[in-house]
C-alpha cells in the first residue's frame, strides 16, 4: 500500500483551513516564504469562499490554504495531504478526504463544541468517534493556548483569539525545523505602529512552537532539506503580482509610459492593486466605470502613444468584446489579461478554470482574429505579460493574455529577471520626418502598420471601426477592399507565427502518449508525465503558451507520437480548436470542470489505463 | 498645457479631404464649419487636436476635421477621450457625440466623464431622435412623440440633458441652438479655455426623422422672446425689446416685464455662471419658457488629470524606485547558491 516515490520523500503538502477570518491565507504565506528561503521550491494554492467573511463554522466559509515544499523541483501544489491543521469541524470536514492514510491532522480542540460541529453537520464528534482512527491526529487546546500566552499583555477578546492562527503556525514551524525570524520580522514591520499587536503574535508564534517542542507531542522528523534550483537571486511571487511586474518591465524595454484601465473582478483585481502602487515609474492606473471603459479607455491611451492594457475575468472579458474588434480593427497594441475563473455567468468567481479559452479566439463579431497567448506558471506570468506586450507593440494588433485564478493567486519562486534580460521591444511609432504618410502603410515582414500618435505633426489621420481604404485610411465601403483587409488583418496575426518560439515537447520527443496541455495546468501535466517516465513509460508533454497563431511546428510534434491526448480545465476548448486545424489527428481528452486544479494522482492512473489500451 | 503657436491657421485648415455625407440642410453642417472656424482662434497646434465620437450622425464629426481622430463605437466615446487625455495631457481632445449615443447606450460613461472633471470638450449634438438608425425615439424625445418605434406616441418620459449634466456635476455647461453659428464658434473657444469638461449641448434639427423640434425656441422670428442668452455678469434680460427679464419670487424663477409693476433692470437677476453652488443653475436648465442658452454654468476645480499629476509627482519624490529593476530587487529576496 505505502509506495511511494523518492520524490514523495523529498516533498510534503500541507494545508491550513479554517474560517474565511481565521487568517489562514497570512499563515500560509508566512510558511511559504519562510520555506523559500531556507532553499525549498514551492507551489502554493489558496482556495477561499467568494464571501469575505461567511457565517462561522459554516462548511462553504472554509478558507484555506495549500503549500508544498520540497528538496525536489515542485510544479504543482500537491494532491494528498501530509498534514492537515484544521481549526474548526467545519474544516476538517470538508478536507478531512484529501490527507493521506496515515499522516497528520492537527486540530484545535476548543473550536470542537457542540454549536460548531452542528455548523459543520457532524451528528457525533469526530474527534470522539473513532471516524480519525486512520490518522494520527494532535489534538491542541489551541484558543485556550493561545489565550494564556496573552493574558498579562492586556489585548482585547477579539484580537487575542485571531491571533491563534500563529500558535498553529508556531507548531508547524517545530514540525518542519523552519526557522521564526523571518515572521517575527514581518510582525515588525506589519505592525510597526501598534507594537502590542505585533509582540503578540510574536509571544503566540513562539508559544506553538515552544508547545511543540517542550511537550515532544510530535517527533521532529520531517525536515524537508533545500533544493537544488539553478542558482541566482530569487522572491516569493505569485501569478498576478508577477504579470503587473512583467508590464512595468514592458513599459521601461519599450520606452513608454503604462496605462491601465480596469474595473474591479475577481481574481483579477490584485493586478489594479498592484499597478496603482507604481506611481514612480509614471504608471496610469484608470479605475473606470465599468469593463466597457475599461478597455475602451485603454484603446484611447493606445491611440495615444501608451503601452495600454486593460484587466479582466471571463464576464469581463464578454463585456469588452466589442471594444477588443475595435481595437483589431484600428490595429492599435492593447493588452487584454483574463484571469479566468470558473464560469459561466457570474460562475465560480474564486475558483479556477480554463473555459474562456473560445471567447478569447472567437468572441466577438465579424472576422476578428487576435493574438491569444497564456501564461502557464506563477512565475512565468512576468515574461508572457512582457511578451504580450512586445507582440501587441510590434505587430500592432490586440493581444489577449490568458491566466487564471490558480497560478494567479499561487505562488512560487521566481529567479528574477532584470530588465537587461529581457528582449528588445520596437515600436512601431512613426515621427513627421518618416516617409510614410498614410495610417495604413504597412511592414511587409510583419504586415504591422506604422503608429503615428496624436501631437506628431503631419500624420493627422483618423481611424475607426467603419471599414477603411486599404492605403489612406479613409472609410471604404468598396467590396474588394473589405475582402482584402478582412484577408490581411488575418495574415498579420497568422505572420506572429514567424516570431514565436516552437512547441517542444518535455521528457521524451516521441514515444506512445503525447500529454497536450495549455495554460495554467502546467505544474500538474508537468509532474503527471514526470512520474509516468520515472516508472518507464515513454511519454511527452506539449505545453501551449501561444494559442493564436500556434507555433509553425505543431504538427510535427504531434506526429511523433502514437496517441495524443488534450487535457483542459474545460469541456475540450483547445481540443476544439485542434481537431479543426489537425484532422489527420486522433485526439482524446481529458477534461475537469470542478472549479479545482487537476490531480496529478488521478491523471497518472488514468494515463496509465490509455498506455494499457492498444 | 497646450504650446501657444506662432503658425496662424486658417478653418481650411482643418477641413479633411473627405467628402461631408450628411443629410442637406442638417444643423450638423453648421456645427462643423463653426468648429474649423474655432479651431484657429484657439492657440492650440493642429496636431495636438483629438476628435474622438462614438456612433450615430454627429459621430461622423471626426472624419471631417484634418486632425487626429477616432470614430469609435456605440456610446463609448467618453471612456475613449478619457484615455487619450490621460495618455497625454497636452493634447485638446474634444468628443463629438449624440442624445442616443451619450444618453442612452452610453448614459454610464456621460455621467462619469462629468463627474470626474478631465480637461475634455464635449458636444452634445441633441436632436431628440436617432438619425442613423432612421427614426427611433430617443432619451430625450418627448412624451407622445410618435416615431418609428413608438407609432402611437412615445411613453417613456425624457431626460433633460442639462439637468442629467449638473446632476453628474458637470462644471462646465452651455446650451445653443443648431442655427446660431456666430455664438457657436465663440462658445466652441471658450470651452476650450475652460480647464475641466466642458459640455456643450446644441440643440441641432434633424431635417428628416424629427424636423422643426427646436423651431419653437430656434426660429429666427421667435428666437429673442423665446430664449435668453446668457452671460456671466449681465442681468437676465431678454425679449426683441430687452423688455423681459427674470427676478426669483420665492423658491422660483419668475418672469417680469421691465416698467411694469415697477420692475426695473436693477431687479432682474444677475446671471453667475461661476458659482460654485447649481442650484441656480439646475433652475436656469429646466426653464421652459424662456431657453436658457449660453454659457450655464462655468465653475473651474482642479481637473482630474491635474490631481493625478500632483499625486505622482509627489510620489516620484520620496520614492525609492526610478527603474523596474530597483523594485524587482527589493525588499524579500534570496540566493540561491
Amino acid at each position: 500500500m505505502k509506495s511511494i516515490g523518492t520524490e514523495d520523500l523529498n516533498s510534503v503538502v500541507i494545508r491550513f483551513v479554517g474560517d474565511s477570518g481565521d487568517g489562514m491565507q497570512l499563515t500560509g504565506t508566512q510558511f511559504t516564504d519562510t520555506s523559500a528561503m531556507f532553499g525549498n521550491d514551492i507551489a502554493t494554492f489558496p482556495n477561499y469562499p467568494s464571501e469575505i467573511r461567511a457565517p462561522q463554522g459554516s462548511l462553504y466559509g472554509v478558507s484555506g490554504f495549500q503549500v508544498h515544499i520540497g528538496s525536489v523541483e515542485i510544479s504543482t501544489p500537491g494532491d494528498d495531504l501530509d498534514l492537515l491543521v484544521a481549526m474548526n469541524p467545519a474544516g476538517l470536514k470538508t478536507n478531512l478526504s484529501a490527507v493521506k492514510a496515515g499522516h497528520t491532522i492537527i486540530v484545535d480542540t476548543d473550536s470542537f463544541t457542540k454549536k460548531n460541529l452542528q455548523k459543520a453537520e457532524y451528528q457525533t464528534n469526530p474527534l470522539e468517534d473513532g471516524s480519525l482512527d486512520n490518522f494520527r491526529v494532535i489534538e491542541v487546546s489551541m484558543t485556550s493556548l493561545t489565550k494564556e500566552a496573552l493574558k498579562d499583555l492586556g489585548l482585547d477578546n477579539k484580537s487575542v483569539v485571531r491571533s491563534k492562527n500563529m500558535f498553529a503556525l508556531g507548531m508547524v514551524y517545530w514540525m518542519y525545523d523552519r526557522d521564526m525570524d523571518h515572521t517575527l520580522n514581518f510582525f515588525e514591520q506589519k505592525f510597526k505602529y501598534k507594537p502590542i499587536i505585533a509582540e503578540g503574535n510574536a509571544k503566540v508564534l513562539k508559544a506553538g512552537f515552544f508547545f511543540a517542542e517542550t511537550l515532544e507531542l510530535i517527533p521532529n522528523s520531517y525536515t524537508v532539506a533545500p533544493s537544488k534550483m539553478p542558482k541566482g537571486t530569487y522572491r516569493i511571487v505569485n501569478g498576478n503580482t508577477n504579470t503587473a511586474w512583467g508590464f512595468l518591465a514592458a513599459a521601461e524595454k519599450s520606452g513608454l509610459e503604462l496605462f491601465l484601465g480596469s474595473y474591479p473582478i475577481t481574481p483579477a483585481t490584485d493586478i489594479l492593486h498592484e499597478l496603482v502602487k507604481h506611481k514612480h515609474f509614471g504608471v496610469k492606473a484608470f479605475q473606470a466605470e465599468d469593463e466597457i471603459a475599461g478597455v475602451t479607455s485603454t484603446i484611447g491611451a493606445s491611440f495615444a502613444g501608451d503601452l495600454a492594457i486593460t484587466t479582466t475575468s471571463g464576464p469581463g472579458l464578454a463585456l469588452k468584446g466589442e471594444a477588443i474588434g475595435l481595437a483589431m480593427m484600428t490595429e492599435l497594441p492593447v493588452v487584454i489579461v483574463n484571469v479566468q475563473r470558473g464560469g459561466p455567468s457570474t460562475g465560480l468567481p474564486t475558483k479556477t478554470e480554463q473555459s474562456d479559452l473560445l471567447q478569447a479566439m472567437y468572441g466577438r463579431n465579424g472576422e476578428s482574429p487576435v493574438i491569444v497567448i497564456a501564461a502557464s506558471t506563477p512565475a512565468n506570468c512576468f515574461d508572457y505579460a512582457f511578451m504580450a506586450s512586445k507582440l501587441a507593440l510590434e505587430h500592432m494588433t490586440p493581444v489577449i493574455l490568458l491566466t487564471d485564478g490558480y497560478i494567479a493567486n499561487g505562488s512560487e519562486p521566481w529567479k528574477i529577471k532584470s530588465i537587461n534580460d529581457m528582449p528588445e521591444i520596437k515600436t512601431r511609432l512613426v515621427d513627421g520626418n518618416s516617409e510614410s504618410t498614410h495610417p495604413y502603410d504597412r511592414d511587409n515582414e510583419t504586415l504591422s502598420r506604422n503608429w503615428a500618435i496624436p501631437g506628431t505633426p503631419g500624420l493627422e489621420h483618423r481611424v475607426g471601426g467603419l471599414e477603411k481604404d486599404k492605403v489612406t485610411g479613409n472609410v471604404s465601403y468598396v467590396p474588394d477592399n473589405h475582402e482584402y483587409m478582412t484577408k490581411i488583418r488575418q495574415e498579420k496575426v497568422e505572420r506572429v507565427a514567424n516570431y514565436i518560439p516552437d512547441l517542444k515537447s518535455d521528457f521524451v520527443d516521441e514515444g506512445d502518449l503525447l500529454v497536450i496541455g495549455w495554460g495554467g495546468t502546467y505544474g500538474s501535466l508537468h509532474s503527471t508525465v514526470g512520474k509516468l517516465n520515472h516508472q518507464g513509460y515513454k511519454v511527452g508533454h506539449a505545453h501551449f503558451n501561444y494559442i493564436n497563431p500556434m507555433p509553425k511546428n505543431t504538427a510535427e510534434v504531434f506526429s511523433k507520437f502514437k496517441k495524443v491526448i488534450v487535457c483542459e480545465l474545460n469541456t475540450g476548448q483547445l481540443a476544439f480548436v485542434l481537431k479543426g486545424k489537425y484532422q489527420e489527428i486522433d485526439f482524446m481528452q481529458y477534461n475537469q470542470v470542478s472549479g479545482l486544479p487537476f490531480s496529478v494522482t488521478k491523471m497518472v492512473a488514468k494515463f496509465k489505463d490509455i498506455l494499457k489500451e492498444e | 498645457m497646450e504650446a501657444t503657436i506662432e503658425k496662424k491657421y486658417t478653418f481650411k485648415d482643418f477641413a479633411s479631404d473627405q467628402e461631408v455625407r450628411w443629410c442637406p440642410g442638417c444643423d450638423d453642417y453648421v456645427i462643423l464649419r463653426a468648429m474649423q472656424k474655432a479651431l484657429p482662434e484657439m492657440g492650440v497646434k493642429k496636431e495636438d487636436v483629438v476628435f474622438i465620437s462614438g456612433i450615430g450622425c454627429s459621430s461622423r464629426f471626426p472624419y471631417y476635421i484634418d486632425s487626429y481622430g477616432m470614430h469609435g463605437i456605440h456610446g463609448r466615446a467618453a471612456a475613449i477621450s478619457s484615455g487619450v487625455k490621460l495618455a497625454n495631457p497636452d493634447l485638446s481632445v474634444w468628443m463629438i457625440t449624440g442624445d442616443g449615443d451619450s444618453l442612452a447606450i452610453g448614459g454610464n460613461h456621460f455621467i462619469h466623464v462629468l463627474r470626474r472633471n478631465l480637461d475634455l470638450n464635449i458636444i452634445l449634438f441633441n436632436n431628440e431622435i436617432y438619425g442613423l438608425t432612421k427614426g427611433q425615439f430617443s432619451p430625450t424625445s418627448l412624451l407622445g412623440q410618435k416615431t418609428k418605434s413608438s407609432p402611437f406616441g412615445n411613453t417613456q418620459p425624457p431626460f433633460q440633458p442639462g439637468e442629467l449634466a449638473l446632476g453628474a456635476r458637470a462644471r462646465f455647461f452651455a446650451r445653443l441652438g443648431g442655427n446660431t453659428p456666430k455664438e457657436m464658434t465663440q462658445l466652441f473657444i471658450e470651452a476650450e479655455k475652460f480647464k475641466g469638461t466642458s459640455l456643450i449641448e446644441i440643440l441641432q434639427n434633424c431635417v428628416i426623422f424629427n424636423d422643426g423640434c427646436f423651431t419653437q425656441y430656434t426660429d429666427k422670428a421667435v428666437r429673442d422672446d423665446k430664449q435668453i442668452f446668457l452671460e456671466h455678469g449681465k442681468p437676465m434680460i431678454f425679449g426683441k425689446e430687452k423688455d423681459k427679464g427674470i427676478v426669483l419670487n420665492g423658491l422660483k424663477l419668475e418672469i417680469v416685464t421691465i416698467g411694469e409693476n415697477g420692475i426695473t433692470q436693477e431687479d432682474l437677476l444677475v446671471h453667475d455662471a461661476k458659482c460654485e453652488d447649481n442650484t441656480m443653475h439646475q433652475m436656469l436648465v429646466k426653464l421652459e419658457y424662456p431657453l436658457a442658452t449660453g454659457i450655464i454654468r462655468s465653475f473651474e476645480e482642479d481637473t482630474f488629470e491635474y490631481r493625478e499629476q500632483q499625486l505622482t509627482d509627489e510620489v516620484q519624490k520620496t520614492s525609492k524606485f526610478s527603474k523596474v529593476d530597483d523594485l524587482f530587487f527589493s525588499g524579500e529576496t534570496y540566493e540561491v547558491n
